[in-house]
């Protein structure tokens, strides 16, 4: 049994301008202990699949449709009551902005601790005790005097750390991680990604980390989806993503980032490959491929006929009608 | 090199030496200064016409401020900037507008910077008009069609208004008006940081492509070390207030001197599963700059520190042809 799995989930907002598919029919489950990403740019619905799973969006405007499991139970059946219990539980969460997301009146303590005492019943002592112990496994530095301090009071760095000392106070076995290092200094990010490797490895907590940075979910992620439209549009482990993307969105978004090391690599490229167009507007209904209209590849039949996610090698899924099978592989 | 009506010497397009920038911080009963944030601490560093210098750092470094200085957006606390060898940087701003002309600023969000109220029309045109470069009406309106046609944008949206537009195109439009007065100099501050990539891209292709063609001078500003090895000539890092390395773009990235840039260069996470970098993971947190560490302000965070750094301020001496560095052990 899988620890999460997503099963054709639709999330839809009613908007003026008509249905915002934002999610369409996306699947994808996440193994205990492991680590997978979701990549994509604005919009593309990452983080609006990672809410609706702690049924954290607002209904409405929000729709979500679909089965969502956690060890095997529906969480579309579970009371409020119920969720509330998860989240933070066995499920928590990290936000980009630690700022945004820690309560500025509380002490950094008595924030961590309340998350204790709700999940676990224990007392105000026990609960500071194990705020102390995780304020400790996030190397925050003198932790005892830490834990009362107010988050005004820490950097951005240390607040994120704080946030994922929240996260991890229960013992959680799914940790999902919205943009957790993005509005961090590259060193700082360093800092932050270590320990989530860390953490992972000593707790064995599922990671999934949803992010724009593909140098980001190469150091991290062992398997990694990539998000179009609403959609996913390939999936593969992280290695053979990044060796043989096989959607041409994919191969897109890889050559438009500049890639550090060109120099030593005497690899020094003139001009960054653009993907043309734009993002389709979502509330818009369309017939075939979503990527279709700024693909360099498409032909007439991706126009009418929506190419479906198929398994092109080995664990390797891509929505494409041209995307190379098998025989594209080279194992070195 | 510089401009041919320039004076006989050559000289390059911007200096700036020994800039200073302190934002005083007032508290108590009497509203006095009880201290400084120091932004910026004695930067000095030349662009030449059609170059592209980046300034790098993380958040704090002051390498905003630098871009806002030059600009004369903000006003110095000491330094000289020089714009083609004439000093501006006492200048007040009602002499300086023979020189705005000649300079100009794009910044990071594209939607702050765009007068919601104003078409693509009146946000471009009007430093045609105040700068008296186009006077009449209708050919004021020729100049912005090729000025969106140099951006890539069609000439038909000149009467639409900035919310119209996805922040790539709004971006484009800060370029085209940014461009409209003919600079020779342009400071890009995080001018692609909040775009997404495939727009990033584009971008990034425009910028390079404009200089290639107007000559342009950049100063490009960024905290993305990825662009700047792929977009810059030349590469200042800045940590604190100061310039830590200097150097060509090749020099700063095959072979860092300064442990502050290798730690930073290190850091970049590679979109690369098969490669994996040896990190120099720095410890703890910017030190403020309101009270920045003794002598060499990296050392708090300096895996090579040593007595010394704590005594004396290593100053940005040449380590290799087209390389300063601000560091007692360098290499």
């Amino acid at each position: 049994m899988k620890l999460l799995e997503v099963r054709d989930l639709q999330v839809h907002f009613e908007t003026d301008k008509g249905v915002n598919r934002a999610v369409d029919g996306l699947s994808f489950s996440i193994d205990t202990g492991e680590a997978l990403a979701i990549v994509g740019e604005s919009g593309c619905g990452k983080s609006v699949t990672s809410m609706s799973v702690l049924r954290l969006l607002p209904t409405p405007p929000g729709k979500i449709a679909g089965d969502i499991r956690f060890r095997g139970e529906d969480l579309s059946t579970k009371s409020e009551r119920e969720m509330r219990r998860l989240r933070g539980g066995e499920i928590s969460m990290i936000f980009q902005e630690p700022m945004s997301s820690l309560n500025p009146v509380y002490t950094i303590g008595r924030q961590i601790s309340e998350a204790v005492r709700l999940h676990t019943g224990a007392n105000t002592r026990a609960a500071r005790k194990r705020a102390i112990e995780v304020l400790i496994l996030v190397g925050i530095p003198s932790p005892e005097k830490r834990v009362d301090e107010y988050p005004h009071r820490l950097s951005g760095g240390m607040r994120q750390r704080a946030m994922i000392a929240m996260a991890l106070a229960c013992n959680p076995a799914l940790l999902i991680a919205d943009e957790p290092t993005t509005a961090l200094d590259v060193t700082i990010q360093a800092q932050i990604l270590d320990l989530l490797r860390d953490l992972r490895k000593r707790t064995n907590t599922a990671i999934l980390l949803i992010t724009h940075d593909l140098g980001v979910v190469a150091e991290f992620a062992e398997r990694v989806m990539v998000m179009y439209a609403g959609r996913k549009v390939e999936e593969a482990n992280v290695a053979d993503l990044f060796a043989h993307p096989r959607h041409p969105y994919t191969q897109g978004l890889m050559d438009a980032v500049p890639k550090l090391g060109q120099v030593r690599s005497g690899k020094m490229s003139k001009a960054l490959a653009e993907i043309p167009g734009r993002v389709p507007d979502l509330t818009q209904a369309f017939e075939g491929c979503v990527f279709a209209p700024r693909c360099p590849r498409a032909e007439d039949v991706c126009t009418h006929l929506d190419p479906g996610l198929e398994e092109k090698a080995d664990g390797h899924f891509a929505a494409c009608h041209f995307a190379p099978k098998e025989a594209a592989r080279d194992k070195a | 090199m510089t401009k041919p009506e320039g004076s006989e010497t050559s000289h390059p397009l911007v200096e700036l030496r020994d800039l200073v920038k302190y934002f005083p911080i007032h508290g108590g009963l009497l509203g006095r200064q009880v201290g400084a944030v120091k932004a910026v601490d004695g930067v000095s560093f030349e662009v030449n016409a059609g170059e592209t210098l980046s300034l790098v750092g993380e958040s704090g470094c002051g390498k905003s401020t630098v871009g806002r200085c030059v600009a004369r957006l903000l006003d110095l606390t000491s330094g000289e900037l020089r714009l083609d060898g004439e000093r501006i940087d006492g200048l007040p701003q009602s002499n300086l507008k023979p020189f705005r002309k000649r300079l100009n600023i794009v910044f990071q969000d594209p939607f702050s910077s765009l007068n919601p109220r104003m078409n693509v029309e009146a946000l471009i045109s009007e430093p045609l008009r105040s700068h008296g470069i186009v006077p009449g009406r209708a050919e004021r309106r020729a100049r912005v069609a090729q000025l969106l046609d140099t951006v890539g944008l069609s000439a038909d949206i000149m009467d639409r208004m900035p919310h119209q537009f996805s922040g790539g195109q709004r971006q484009r439009i800060c370029i085209a008006r940014a461009l409209s007065s003919e600079p020779d100099f342009i400071v890009c501050d995080e001018a692609v940081s909040a775009l997404d990539v495939s727009v990033q891209a584009q971008i990034i292709n425009l910028l390079m492509r404009l200089q290639a063609d107007l000559g342009l001078a950049i100063l490009f500003i960024s905290h993305d070390l990825a662009v700047v090895e792929h977009l810059s000539d030349r590469v200042a890092v800045m940590y604190l207030g100061r310039i830590m390395e200097i150097a060509d773009r090749d020099q700063l990235f095959a072979a860092p001197a300064h442990p502050y840039t290798k730690a930073l260069l290190s850091a970049v996470p590679l979109p690369d599963p098969s490669v994996r970098q040896k990190r120099v993971i720095l410890k703890g947190e910017v030190p403020s700059p309101i009270d920045p560490p003794s002598g060499c302000p990296f050392r708090t965070r300096c895996p090579i520190a040593n007595d010394i750094c704590a005594q004396i301020r290593p100053e940005l001496v040449e380590h290799t042809p087209g390389q300063s560095v601000a560091c007692h052990f360098p290499g």
